[in-house]
């Protein structure tokens, strides 16, 4: 089997930022598992822990960037699956803009959870 | 070498016998995204316990964590996760040209891969639960 098809446009932005987004979540998304379950144990993850991680500029940083390309990979594989099954006309337009939407969202609320444990904000009193 | 690939809908199930190893990759690489993409929303959602307080993010995560069910749905969430970055490896390595005449093979060898990972994991994902 030497046929290539993939379900972008091999040209597109849209193909090259999957892949580019993958390559670096490959590689994040291995250490994010080795840290918080085989290193440190999820069961044993306290605040305190997290807000010495998170305290780290590297890590806050590498966090922040796996929160937004994650982010992005995701939707846009949603996305391109989607178009992919044939959405077209105003239901591909109502989900592409719903899941922007919801991209921005998810990204803004992670950046707020990332301020917390990093102490940048401090929330109401537990 | 680039062309398009008309796999027909993945709701004609009953087609599932004449897959080929390359439909199944991309069958299960579709799975696993849609898993993980769910599971970012669900993550961010428990994290953001740590707005609320240090107590309600730690007593949060080790009120999950002593579930049993939960050790078991993290086991799940490390196989779609070892498969999608697996078969994804695959891909990149397609995308570039290289090992086009292994793509079943290297299909394969992911899902072994993953399946070894996996099992020597749970002993760390379900300590101190059972």
């Amino acid at each position: 089997m030497a046929d290539y098809y993939s379900s972008f446009d091999p040209k597109g932005s849209r193909w090259f930022l999957q892949r580019l987004t993958a390559a670096f979540l490959v590689v994040v998304l291995a250490f994010h598992f080795m840290l918080l379950h085989f290193v440190n144990h999820a069961a044993d993850v306290t605040f305190m822990q997290t807000h010495l991680r998170m305290q780290q500029p590297g890590y806050f940083l590498t966090m922040v960037a796996f929160l937004v390309t994650a982010t992005f990979h995701g939707v846009n594989g949603v996305y391109n699956a989607l178009v992919n099954q044939g959405l077209d006309g105003t239901p591909k337009t109502v989900v592409k803009y719903g899941l922007i939407l919801a991209s921005v969202l998810l990204i803004a609320q992670g950046i707020r959870v990332a301020m917390a444990m990093a102490g940048i904000i401090i929330g109401p009193a537990a | 070498m680039s062309q398009s690939y008309d796999r027909g809908l993945v709701e004609d199930f009953g087609r599932w016998r004449e897959f080929s190893a390359g439909m199944w990759a991309w069958i299960f690489h579709k799975f696993t995204g849609w898993v993980l993409i769910g599971y970012l929303f669900t993550h961010i959602a428990v994290l953001s316990t740590a707005t609320i307080g240090e107590a309600a993010y730690t007593n949060t995560i080790s009120g999950l964590e002593s579930l049993l069910v939960v050790r078991f749905l993290e086991v799940g969430l490390l196989a779609v996760a070892v498969f999608h970055i697996l078969n994804g490896l695959r891909l990149l390595f397609v995308d570039l040209g290289v090992g086009l005449e292994a793509q079943d093979r290297s299909f394969y060898a992911s899902l072994v891969l993953t399946g070894a990972i996996v099992v020597a994991s749970v002993p760390t994902f379900l300590a101190g639960a059972i």
